[in-house]
Parts: C-alpha cells; structure tokens; sequence
C-alpha cells in the first residue's frame, strides 16, 4: 500500500492539449467529468486511438427478430426475470438443508444500482427456513414493563410505519479476508453477505412506550420463531433511536428467508442481530450473553483479548465491476463500479487506485447518498492494457476512514493458514479489497 | 426568577417534551400474564436470573450425552458434524479452536442454548432437569466443576469461566 496521493496527473495526461478527459490519477484514471452525459462517448472515442483499436469491423444488417414477428407470452401474475438471467442468483451452500446452517450469498458483481431484489437479498438461517401462519403469529414485550403486551400482525398494520433504505451486512461477511494469503474468489463469495433494501414497518420505540419502559432498563433481549430461538442483546438506546419492526422489504411482505411475517431491524448493526421471525422482546438490566453474541460473533485479537458486542458494520466499500470473473476484452474506456456503506451513517468520499494504492482518484457517488444505506460509486478508467491493482477506500460523515488491509490486521489478526472460502475465522472485516487485472484483462483478488 | 416565569419555563419545557414524544398510538398491544406466557419465557440472565427449579449431576447427563448429542457432537463431545463440546486447545485463535472451556464467558448461556435450540431435530424437547443434567456433564467433562458437583439455579452462575474476564468492549460509547 502506498502512500496517499489525491490528484496525481503528469502533463503528458493532462488532457489539456489533445482535449481529452483528463487523468485525475495514476495508471488511467479518469476525471469524474468522463461519466457526465456524453463525456464518457467522446472519451471512448478519443481513446480508441489512444490505447488501441476498439473496433473497426462495422456492425451487422439489422432483420426483423422472431420476437418481432409474433405475439408474446402472457403476463404473469408475479413478474420474473428474463429466463436469459438465470445466471442471476444467489449462491447457496447448503442446497440439501442438511443439518447446520445454510447462507445464500448476493451476486454484487451482477447487479447495479443501491437496491438488492427481494429474492437475490442475503440470508442465513441456523436451523431452515420456518413456514409460519402470519395469522397465529405473535410478538410478545415483557420484562422490564409495566404491563407486559401481545401484538399480531393485524394490530401492527393499524400503526403508523416508518420505511428507510438500509443495508443488512452479516458480522461475517468477508471473513475469507482474514485470510493471510488472498483467496481466489468472486465478489459474491468474498462480500455476498451484505445487501440493501427499503425496509417498512413499526419502530419499536412506539410499542415499548405502550408498554411502558422501567427507567432502570439498558437492554432488550430479541428472539425468534425458528426452531433455534435465535436469541440477541441489543442496548434499549439503539432501540429507541432506530430499530424497526419490519413487515415490508422493497414494498412487499418481508420473505420467509428474512424472517416472515417480521423481523427486528437495526440500521447498522450486524445482521445477526436483526433477529427474524421476531416473536419474543423482554425488557432487562443487562445482556442475555446468549450464544450467538458469546462464542459466535466475538473474535481473538493479536493481543490475545477478545473482542464483545462488535454492533457496528464500520464503513467500508468494495469494487463490484470490474472484479473476479468478468474478465477485461480488451484495453479502452471502462467504468469502475462498487458499492460503499457504513453502519455510522451517510458515505462521504470514495477514493479509487487503479495502481494498488500508490494514486488515488476521487469517484463519483450516486444521489441519494443516505445513512447507513449502500451508496454506489464510479470512476472512468482508461485501461491500457498493463498490469493494474483496483482498490477503492470509502470514508463516511463522522470521518472513519476504511482501513487498509495492513492496518487492519495489525488491529485483528489474520489466519496462518487460508480457510474454507466458506469459513468465518473472524468477523467485521471491513479493510480495502484489492483486484488486479492481468495483461490479459483476467481479475483476481490479490493483497497489495 | 418570579413564579410566573418558572410558570412559563415549565410550561416551555413541557411543550417541548410534548413536541418530541412519537406519534399517536393505535395502543392495540393485549395485556398479557406471567403465567399466559411461561412457555416462551426461556431467557436466562448471566447472574442466573429465570433459571427453572431443578438440578442435575453429570452421571446423569452423560446418559442423556450418549442418547441426544453424541450423533453430532461425537461420543466424547470431540465434535463430529455439529461443533466440539468437550475438550479442546487452551486457547482460540482466528484459526478456530473457540470451546465452552476456552472461551464462554458464563455458563449460564450453555443452560439458555441447549434448552432453547437442542438438540437440533427437536428443540425444546428436553425438560429442566434434563437441561441441569446435560449442563453438569459439559461442564464437568471440561473440569470447570467436580464430577460430583450438583448444577441447580443457585450454583450454575457461580461457576466460574475461565475465559470471562478476557472481552473488550467494542463500542462501550453507543451503549
């Protein structure tokens, strides 16, 4: 990793003579004006001469299509996609349900935009999917009450909801980077276990004060439907401020893989504590210290301490395009694309290298840029067909920089051995992730 | 300051309170007893706080172990396709070696787990003095107590984990 530099550009790729988007950085970065409107064809133009013909066979006749020719199908009552992106899924590592947990990760590096479609969003369950009869369903608040309460789905959907958009992120998801050697993987395997979506529903704020908080409460202890009870602590602050009792994701009933008919929902914080299925909310003191935030969701550090109630998903962002198989086919224009996000609230800066970290070039963010919600970045990148490190760092409001790698694992240590690309030997990694392009336009995750 | 002004500061005050309360309520939550709820009334507090009446001893959990655990645990809780129970490295790393002994910071938590998701086919199967008995079993195969030593409400959170004192708070600033 090298230093930071912001801004590198020699006069030779300053733009200024031949008229062309300039270099805001080394190795072909380009300035954001190269994404503007028609910026990026008049780029793409002047850079074919530059880094090689693009193309000069010109295109085909064009011909009725036999689509074109006859009627099409009938429309369904509820739509799909196009049967030509079946390629389009998530992928899922215990298809069998045999006994354990199964995950199913997000493919990011074939989607765009900030929203994560229902049926492609992330999910892991700890003992299957529970199919539950939303009309028998209840959500019972205890404890630390003056009137322990029973609410079902009906009395909810009387309340007023809130909807925000907000990312959910496994505290596992890019475990494989504690690796100390990179492992070969694409971006669905190495970050798949983070998604983003409109969530609606009841904040619980609003339930709790009807049943009537004790002064002395800190903590609520969440629990779930499903056969393991899925129990977790959550500090009664963060709840009052933000969590959500979700009935809605993206405009439809929340699906069985995200706790159907309702989940816990806390912006930020780490998926396993947005407890799905959610039945149970006792009102306490003090933690429950159950299983999941004992042994499960708490690291070793290089120290030799170990790390407990790690809430947070700290900022953090990763390149979604190009990246491990999607393969460069030749030099020329190309747009950098990623995802950025933090669990302390709105991104503020994306920075791109395209020389594994020796430049760095400032990326465009997509409007809405909202709090702990994923924000999209790009940068134009005139790849001229050498050897190129693509790494991306994302700053947020309250001024966390996303550590490099190096830094990181100072901080938390690394495996000595690679792990199961499966595995989860830490948790919260949410250091810079490094893809370098061979000659041949081939990307693969390195350490740089 | 005159009584009229504290009037008004009070009433500003108050106005200002009002201002940030939520929203109307529906107010549709029914009122429910202690007793109508009992059965999903499961979570136990490290200072042992809802432990059930009941007590257990190894001898008997290990009966139990061969019967309900052993499949997936191993025949000595060594592991097998379910994670290791008994035994294990002195200390984890990010290489993995995470157990009961090393690691969990009270044993109150091994009482919450099993009797709220184990065994795995058949979760809340166990009765309370077959969680107790389970419980002794672990703990006594992983010398935290004496093989004779009974595990009941009062004596389960007193038993000490080696590992308990080793956690950083990560955000104790948000909490």
């Amino acid at each position: 990793m090298g230093k930071l530099k912001l801004g590198k550009s020699s006069p030779d790729k300053s733009g200024e003579n031949c008229g062309c988007i300039p270099e805001v950085a080394g190795n072909g970065l380009l300035h954001r004006r190269a994404l503007l409107g028609r910026g990026i064809m008049v780029a793409g133009a002047m850079g074919a001469g530059a880094a090689g013909s693009l193309t000069d066979a010109a295109a085909e006749p064009l011909t009725e299509a036999p689509w074109s020719i006859e009627p099409g199908d009938a429309t369904p009552p509820y739509g799909r996609p196009s049967p030509f992106e079946k390629a389009v899924v998530r992928t899922v590592d215990n298809p069998k349900n045999e006994p354990g947990g199964s995950r199913a990760r997000t493919p990011h590096h074939l989607l765009k935009g900030t929203i994560t479609p229902n049926g492609l969003h992330f999910t892991i369950m700890h003992a299957g999917i529970p199919d539950i009869d939303p009309a028998q369903h209840k959500l019972l608040i205890h404890g630390m009450v003056k009137q322990p309460l029973v609410f079902d789905l009906d009395a909810l959907s009387r309340y007023r909801m809130v909807t925000r958009v907000g990312f959910l992120e496994c505290g596992g998801n890019s475990a494989p980077l504690f690796s100390n050697e990179p492992i070969q993987a694409d971006v669905q395997a190495l970050h798949g276990l983070a998604s983003c979506a409109e969530w609606s529903g009841v904040p619980l704020a609003t339930l709790l004060d009807e049943a009537g908080v004790d002064p002395r409460a800190k903590w609520i202890i969440a629990e779930g439907a499903d056969a393991p009870h899925l129990s977790r602590s959550v500090p009664l602050a963060k709840v009052m401020d933000d969590a959500i009792v979700a009935l809605y994701q993206n405009g439809e009933r929340i699906q069985p893989g995200q706790g159907y008919p309702m989940r816990l929902y806390l912006p930020g914080y780490e998926g396993n504590m947005n407890v799905k299925f959610l039945r149970r909310i006792q009102v306490t003191d003090q933690p429950g210290m159950t299983y999941f935030e004992s042994k499960i969701y708490t690291d070793p550090l290089p120290n030799g301490k170990d790390t407990q109630f790690y809430f947070v998903q700290e900022v953090k962002s990763y390149i979604t395009s190009p990246s491990p198989g999607l393969a460069l086919r030749e030099p020329g224009l190309y747009e950098i694309s990623g995802v950025a996000y933090s669990g302390n609230g709105r991104i503020e800066k994306v920075l791109v290298s395209a020389d594994g970290g020796n430049s760095w070039g400032e990326a465009a963010l997509d409007e809405p840029r909202l709090p702990k919600a994923f924000t999209r970045f790009s940068m134009a990148w005139r790849w001229d067909g050498g050897p190129a490190v693509l790494q991306s760092r994302a700053w947020d409001e309250g001024g966390n920089v996303q550590p490099t790698r190096e830094q990181f694992v100072a901080k938390r240590g690394q495996t000595s051995k690679p792990p199961s690309v499966l595995g989860f030997p830490g948790h919260h990694f949410n250091a810079i992730t490094s893809w370098e392009v061979s000659p041949k336009g081939e990307v693969r995750h390195v350490y740089a | 300051m005159s009584m009229r002004k504290v009037a008004i500061a009070v009433c500003v005050l108050a106005c200002a309170i009002a201002g940030a309360a939520r929203a109307e309520s529906p107010r549709l939550g029914k009122p429910i007893s202690q007793s109508d709820f009992a059965e999903w009334d499961i979570n136990i507090l490290p200072d042992g706080t809802n432990l059930p009446p009941g007590s257990g001893k190894a001898a008997d959990g290990a009966k139990l172990f061969a019967d309900k655990c052993a499949l997936c645990h191993g025949d000595k809780g060594q592991g097998g396709i379910a994670v290791r129970l008994i035994g294990g490295p002195a200390k984890a790393s990010l290489n993995g070696g995470k157990t009961i002994a090393n690691y969990w910071p009270y044993a109150t938590t091994v009482f919450d787990y099993i009797r709220r998701a184990m065994p795995f086919p058949q979760p809340r199967s166990l009765s309370d003095q077959e969680v107790y008995s389970l419980v002794a079993f672990i703990l006594a195969e992983n010398k935290l107590i004496g093989e004779d030593d009974e595990i009941n409400a009062t004596t389960l959170p007193k038993v000490r984990m080696p590992n308990r004192d080793n956690f950083v708070v990560q955000f104790p600033d948000r909490m």
